[in-house]
């Protein structure tokens, strides 16, 4: 284990009373204080979370295009100039090698993908851009922000002294080494920011100024599992396949002549049926779900993959990994207990919303 | 730096006991423990009357972050268990020597006899850790 990498915010978050932790090799904000209270700013007004840790590549040259058709489940051949796309990296069975999020720009494509597979994916994609004459570029030079929530976009664009309001859902807006996206990872509106590491600092503090709760990686989990989101490592790896991770609406299957890597596994799998289903669960006991809890189903067991508490809804939700079609009343064993569990959408906060 | 406050004892697993006028002893965890798990969403108390032997896991204490479990400090039995908490576990992080108290015991021995820590004791090896 080497040393802990910072971010270009790492000392102004430590001076705002930063809980730090490591995190997939960097030091990281777990809370700055409470990490409830964060969950909650982000729901009912607004948060930003300091995201620089994510690996930022720039992929250009004429073949950009063909690479990414080549690498991703999804079709970046359909994918505009300024809209993103979340997508999948495949290994040759299918296995999932890693989520990420692509945005379209003016000149070749951004992407984005985890801290924790920043070598694996990054020299995957450079030995594929070799074989396209694709440069793939690690952009270290940039810091990113996520500011989420119900009054996100407006404070965001009073920070910046820009309106994005106009900027549709999945697009991207791009001034010099700006990149502003309606994009995030907590079920709330908002954008990702993108810009150089030397001015994150100036607009981390005049969100702070303008009343946005600064957030920690704590808040940011709680804020996913409520939206259903995956996350990387945990939900999902290389031993698992979309179709088993409820991310089979990312694959483009037509045109049938695109053929991305995993692509003929993934087919095979599709026409056989998976035998396994990621789904939603809640506990109707108390107590909190953990990842690695078993859970016992009629048809087999099957393994809570992501389990905590849910701030909004004040009860244990989780996301588990069950045989194919199963539905309704489950057990979750808690420290050697069975427990009450129910099988649900795993849009735990749309649910919510909808008065469910 | 973490509240230890001088008139309580303390265990190596971040429980405070204090002793009460009528020879039961109050438990709970302390500052620098309800920090170090975070907000506080759910205990699992024990029942009144249950017996414990010093050192034997008696609660359950779960954060958002992590599960981790409350120690008895001492040998005895359980008299009283603080209810209020299971409907408003963040006591544990708002007032953890106050509000946030877990259970009242009766121990076999008197405390001075037993190998708790007093405050100047956990001090240090909190600043160790």
């Amino acid at each position: 284990m080497g040393e802990l990498k910072r971010t270009p915010l790492y000392e102004v978050q430590r001076d705002s009373g930063a809980k730090l932790v490591p995190f997939a090799g960097w030091e990281m904000p777990l809370h700055f204080g409470s990490q409830i209270a964060e969950h909650q700013s982000v729901r009912n007004a607004a948060g930003v979370f300091d995201v620089s840790h994510m690996t930022q590549v720039d992929v250009t040259g004429q073949d950009a295009e063909a690479l990414l058709r080549s690498l991703l489940v999804g079709d970046v051949g359909v994918l505009e100039k300024g809209r993103a796309l979340y997508s999948l990296a495949l290994n040759e069975a299918a296995g999932i090698l890693d989520d990420l999020m692509v945005y379209r720009l003016q000149a070749g494509f951004r992407v984005v993908f985890n801290a924790s597979t920043r070598e694996k994916l990054g020299n995957w994609m450079q030995r594929h851009g070799k074989r396209f004459g694709a440069e793939i570029d690690f952009r270290d030079d940039l810091a990113m922000l996520a500011i989420q929530g119900p009054e996100a976009v407006g404070l965001a664009g009073e920070a910046i002294g820009e309106h994005f309001a106009e900027l549709g859902k999945f697009c991207v807006a791009q001034t010099g080494e700006l990149l502003v996206a309606r994009t995030g990872y907590t079920g709330e509106d908002g954008v990702e920011i993108m810009l150089p590491a030397a001015e994150s600092i100036d607009l981390w503090k005049k969100l702070g100024a303008l009343g946005v709760q600064y957030c920690g990686l704590g808040a940011r989990d709680t804020l996913r599992l409520e939206a259903g989101l995956n996350l990387y490592g945990q939900d999902m790896d290389e031993s698992t396949h979309p179709l088993e991770s409820r991310l089979g609406w990312t694959v483009a299957w037509d045109p049938e002549e695109r053929d991305f890597i995993g692509r003929k596994r993934l087919g095979d799998i599709a026409d056989a049926g998976s035998e396994h289903e990621l789904k939603g669960i809640r506990l109707m006991d108390k107590g909190i779900m953990r990842p690695g809890s078993e859970v016992q189903t009629p048809s087999g067991k099957g393994r809570v993959t992501s389990g905590s508490f849910s701030p909004s809804l004040g009860y244990s939700i989780g996301l588990a990994r069950l045989p194919a079609g199963v539905k309704g009343e489950v057990r979750v064993i808690i420290r050697g207990v069975p427990r009450a569990a129910r099988i649900v959408s795993p849009r735990f906060i749309s649910n919510l919303r909808r008065g469910k | 730096m973490s509240e230890v406050p001088d008139n309580l004892y303390y265990t190596e697993t971040h429980e405070w006991v204090r002793e009460e006028p009528d020879g039961s002893v109050t438990v709970g965890i302390t500052d620098y423990a309800q920090d170090a798990l975070g907000d506080v969403v759910h205990v699992e108390l024990p029942e009144l009357e249950a017996e414990f032997v010093a050192g034997e896991e008696s609660c359950v204490v779960e954060s958002v972050k992590a599960a981790s479990e409350l120690y008895a400090p001492t040998t005895g039995v359980i008299t009283e268990v603080n209810e209020t908490l299971e409907s408003r576990p963040e006591l544990v992080n708002e007032d953890p020597y106050g509000a946030g108290w877990f259970f009242r015991l009766i121990p076999e021995e008197s405390l001075a006899a037993s190998e708790l820590l007093d405050a100047a004791s956990y001090e240090d090896m909190v600043e160790d850790e």
